[in-house]
């Protein structure tokens, strides 16, 4: 009888949930994209100090299917997508749950300016297949959808948001309080926002700018204040990825995380990989943003606390 | 000890030889960053209230606080009175101290009251409570969409969201950690 309830107040959510995963496999099958499923459970995942894995019979659950979907593109694949659940350990809040949907695409031949225009095409072809038109109201607030959006260097938004320079906050070692605390709730709230151009230290897998060695070609997708999606135009230089693992690693082991083996295969693929661009974007957080909810509970039948 | 992951809204900590609870919490991580826990917090002797981010390496002590068992006898202006159920003696409590409880307090249910060093902080309750419906909207027949609901105010004076069956009369069962509705109750 308690479950019912619950559930039976989901079930309108659930049918939108339902209807926007059609709707965007409708769009990458039309765009040429192929459909891939890559193993959850792999023995080396990419080392990343702050996202921590869940350990399966000594392999680990993807946090993100990236490495074998670049595994795939070096191959040969020009364009695929992925919708799967990922998981991270200790991630739950109102848009977190440690086990999530994740939708993925990648390119080749492209970089993360085409991907910032596939995304404008995305969310508009969401919305009018979903009856919205050009625009979304989430929260009270209407969000208008016309090409182009917003665009906006972290370092321009830090200094229009936050009042200090990128440089200061990563000084400082406060650089993701600053961001999430004063330049995040001030993106996506009149349009969708791309914060783009990451300081070199914040994008492990991405390709440094050519303009700018200091950043690298990373952006996330912002809409109502919270991120929706994280694109990079992706590191292709092999030596250079087993540089910036090791260190990486070594971050992780010096704070007393378990070591994670290094992913040779994937380190060898990227000897056949052009130039290339990637995405992922959290379906949950797509689906609250149509639903217009708050709550990422809001938005899955069942929550881990309901287990 | 607590970890920067152990935290949750109701939590208490102590900062300072001083009791606090977590009004607040929210878990922020942004993209490839760190996890943070912003939360806010409430000195529970004097009422006031910050704001703060921790990051996943703090730790935190544990608020050493008394539950004892009591009784809730009645409400007068604006004081309500429990009763300890082993010396008898009756504390008063303000409204303030009582916080969500007195929503669903009835006379006679039993209640713990939370201590720190003798001195009434807060009040905790079942988590479910059984409570009677004294005033609600007919139920428009047809309206039968599964998730609708209705506002009802129970004999507390409390007013929350049921499904639209629910009638005048009846008895209804709700949690009263987060104040739903849960499920119609037949006596």
């Amino acid at each position: 009888m308690v479950d019912s309830w619950s559930l039976a107040k989901k079930q309108r959510a659930l049918e939108l949930r339902a209807r926007i995963l059609q709707e965007l496999r409708n769009f990458f099958i039309a765009r040429g994209y192929l459909e891939i499923e890559t193993p959850c459970l792999i023995p080396a995942p990419a080392p990343e100090f702050h996202i921590d894995t869940m350990v399966c019979h000594g392999w680990f659950l993807h946090p993100s299917p990236e490495l074998c979907m670049k595994r795939l593109l070096a191959a040969g694949y020009d364009k695929i997508f992925q919708i799967c659940r990922c998981f991270r350990q200790h991630e739950r809040g109102a848009r977190h749950l440690p086990e999530f949907t994740m939708l993925e695409w990648y390119r080749r031949d492209a970089d993360y300016r085409e991907l910032m225009e596939e995304c404008e095409d995305l969310i508009l072809h969401l919305a009018a297949a979903l009856d919205h038109g050009n625009a979304i109201c989430y929260q009270g607030q209407i969000i208008h959808l016309q090409k182009p959006w917003e665009r906006i260097t972290v370092h321009a938004a830090f200094e229009k948001y936050a009042a200090l320079s990128v440089e200061e906050a990563l000084v400082g070692d406060c650089f993701d309080e600053g961001l999430t605390a004063r330049v995040e709730p001030n993106l996506g709230k009149e349009q969708p926002t791309f914060l783009y151009d990451y300081p070199l230290a914040l994008g492990s897998l991405a390709r440094a700018k050519k303009e700018d060695a200091s950043v690298v070609e990373r952006f996330e997708l912002y809409m109502a204040g919270m991120e929706l999606a994280n694109a990079f135009t992706e590191l292709t230089d092999a030596e250079e990825q087993r540089r910036r693992f090791v260190k990486e690693e070594d971050k992780r082991r010096r704070a007393g995380k378990p070591p994670y083996p290094v992913p040779e295969p994937f380190l060898e693929s990227l000897q056949g990989l052009e130039e290339s661009a990637g995405i992922a974007l959290g379906l949950d957080r797509l689906v609250m943003i149509f639903a217009d909810v708050l709550h990422i509970d809001d938005v899955v039948a069942f929550p881990p606390e309901t287990l | 000890m607590y970890a920067a992951s152990d935290l949750k809204k109701n939590l208490r900590i102590k900062i300072d030889n001083e009791p606090y609870i977590l009004t607040e919490f929210n878990f922020v991580k942004p993209g490839k960053g760190q996890a943070l826990y912003r939360c806010k917090l409430k000195n529970m002797i004097s009422g006031a209230q910050f704001e703060r981010t921790f990051r996943s390496v703090d730790v935190f002590e544990p608020a050493d606080l008394q539950e004892k068992k009591m009784q809730y006898l009645y409400e007068q202006d604006g004081k309500y009175c429990f009763m300890d159920n082993e010396s008898y003696e009756q504390i008063l409590l303000t409204a303030e101290q009582v916080g969500d409880a007195r929503n669903y307090l009835i006379e006679n249910i039993e209640a713990e009251v939370l201590l720190f060093e003798d001195r009434p902080l807060g009040v905790t309750i079942a988590n479910f409570m059984d409570l009677v419906v004294t005033k609600a909207d007919p139920w428009a027949k047809g309206d039968s969409v599964s998730g609708n609901t209705k506002p009802v105010t129970v004999e507390t004076g409390y007013v929350l969201q049921v499904p639209p069956f629910i009638e005048e009369g009846e008895k209804i069962r709700v949690d009263t950690r987060t104040g739903e509705y849960l499920t119609r109750v037949k006596d």
